[in-house]
């Protein structure tokens, strides 16, 4: 049973009926999911999801699909996971990390987005898929793709991570590399989707794939005991999921589920590629794209396609937007693996570099409890660490305790 | 000599679902007022009342942004290609 009335203009309001179409007509605004809230409210309570299964679907009262997924079954409910010796590191007290470094299948939030808009490319009876990506997508949705044997189309930019790269070619999809960046990557597949019949998940199906984007904000809600944090900081490259984020939390409160409570919501971008923070910075809306030059490059998208809704989100929550430098970056993905034990990729880096730099200026506090959305998995982006070549020892005892600095004696000791 | 302008699907409608237009213009804005000529209406949907482009259209002119360059003043070469993409298709 489904709760969509219809897709709706964010920008002038003007309604369409389900189709695959991402864009307003009359004013090229976004279109986005309208929902029956109130018969919503008749059948979803706290007691009904606890009693389902620990997947991103036990919300699927609030996702955009018109019967059960076919997709991406096994996806969500990722860690919430406190991070205490962070915090202390940070000079904060109650801190939390949302970890889809570790999401099914491919390692990155981008799992959510992909599991609605191919189960929703079924239910349209596309019979190919494809994607505009910066690399987590592109796995994403070439893994999906293959699980549900769809062929899959990915056009990425020319200098992505090699890793990324191999992590999407090994699902036989038809990998194209583009030479440019990722707008120019975007460009080309909204022309592609104008002339061929691809569900192209970012382009086309938008309105339905962002949607994936809300189970991140649900979960933490509910991992928190149904409750908001005080503030969240989140990644931003097309701004899409920090505007997510802000939906998940006002949908739970407007269906009773949380309390009414303000969230500040904090966007993290690299110096390198960072529109919506100067725009934030600057105290306007208004997104000036830029041309990326990061090691971040899953955030690395100088034209945020929802730039304008993320700085409406950040000010209007009383928020804030800062970027970091590639070192920074590289020193918060140092930090928050030998504090906590997670390995994130340069986009969780960035958001926990820049979780540092508000708690220095003071925006974040010892009053307040953070959520931190780290978003990748940094075993795909190993390319940006250039860490210690190390030197073999002999196999001997007494190798090893020179090397570790230990005499026998002190040794026996330790 | 004229330039090529590929229209996105949504603005289709008023193309009669033709895809490639050519036209001739100095800048883009001239090609815009070009555009509209043979296509009334058109030109209302890309800019706002004050002229100016609206939020949510990317218009390249052979690949680059004119918010890089000269916005509706960019100059355009012959046979140029001018692509309009709706700015919110495609990001992550």
């Amino acid at each position: 049973m489904s709760y969509v009335k219809g897709l709706k203009c964010r920008e002038c309001g003007a309604p369409y009926p389900v189709a695959p179409v991402a864009i307003c007509e009359e004013c090229f605004g976004p279109l986005e999911v309208d929902y029956d809230y109130e018969a919503i409210q008749q059948t979803l309570t706290r007691a009904e999801i606890a009693g389902r299964p620990k997947t991103m679907w036990r919300y699927q009262e609030l996702l955009p699909l018109e019967a059960a997924p076919t997709v991406g079954l096994q996806t969500g409910c990722t860690p919430l996971v406190r991070a205490d010796r962070l915090a202390r590191a940070l000079g904060v007290r109650e801190l939390y990390l949302k970890n889809d470094a570790v999401q099914h299948p491919t390692l990155s939030f981008k799992d959510r987005v992909v599991a609605v808009a191919l189960s929703k490319a079924r239910e349209f009876n596309f019979e190919a898929v494809g994607c505009a990506s910066t690399g987590n997508l592109a796995n994403s949705v070439a893994a999906n793709a293959a699980a549900a044997g769809f062929p899959a189309f990915i056009l990425i930019p020319d200098n992505l991570e090699k890793s990324k790269v191999t992590a999407t070619q090994i699902y036989g999809a038809n990998v194209i590399p583009v030479r440019g960046n990722y707008d120019d990557v975007n460009r080309l597949c909204s022309e592609i989707a104008g002339r061929h019949r691809i569900a192209f998940v970012n382009v086309n199906l938008r309105p339905f794939y962002g949607e994936g984007s809300k189970t991140f904000g649900y979960e933490i809600a509910e991992q928190l005991g149904w409750e908001k944090p005080d503030a969240v900081v989140v990644p931003m490259a097309g701004g899409s999921l920090i505007t997510k984020i802000h939906k998940a939390f006002n949908e739970l409160a407007k269906l009773g589920l949380i309390e009414e409570k303000e969230t500040r919501f904090y966007g993290a971008q690299a110096t390198g590629c960072n529109p919506i923070a100067a725009a934030v910075k600057a105290g306007t809306r208004d997104i000036r794209p830029v041309r990326p030059d990061t090691i971040a490059k899953s955030l690395a998208i100088g034209n945020p396609a929802d730039g304008y809704f993320a700085t409406g989100v950040i000010a209007g929550s009383g928020g804030w937007s800062e970027d970091v430098t590639d070192a920074e970056i590289v020193d918060a993905m140092k930090l928050l693996a030998q504090t906590e034990g997670i390995f994130t990729e340069t986009a969780g880096g960035t958001t926990v570099a820049v979780t540092r730099k508000l708690i220095e200026q003071g925006r974040l506090t010892a009053d307040d409890r953070i959520v931190v959305a780290i978003t990748g998995n940094g075993l795909k982006t190993q390319e940006a660490l250039q860490l210690e070549d190390l030197e073999a020892i002999d196999p001997k005892l007494a190798k090893f305790e020179e090397r570790i600095g230990l005499g026998r004696a002190a040794a026996a000791l330790a | 000599m004229p330039q090529t302008v590929i229209i996105p699907t949504p603005l289709r409608k008023f193309t009669n679902e033709t895809e490639l237009v050519e036209v001739d213009g100095a800048t883009v804005g001239e090609i815009f007022g070009q555009l509209d000529i043979q296509f009334p209406g058109l030109r209302a949907r890309l800019c706002e009342e004050n002229g100016e482009l609206r939020r949510f259209i990317n218009v390249y002119v052979d690949g680059e942004d004119i918010r890089f360059l000269d916005r509706l003043q960019t100059k355009v070469a012959e046979r140029a290609e001018i692509s309009i993409v709706p700015a919110i298709a495609g990001g992550c």
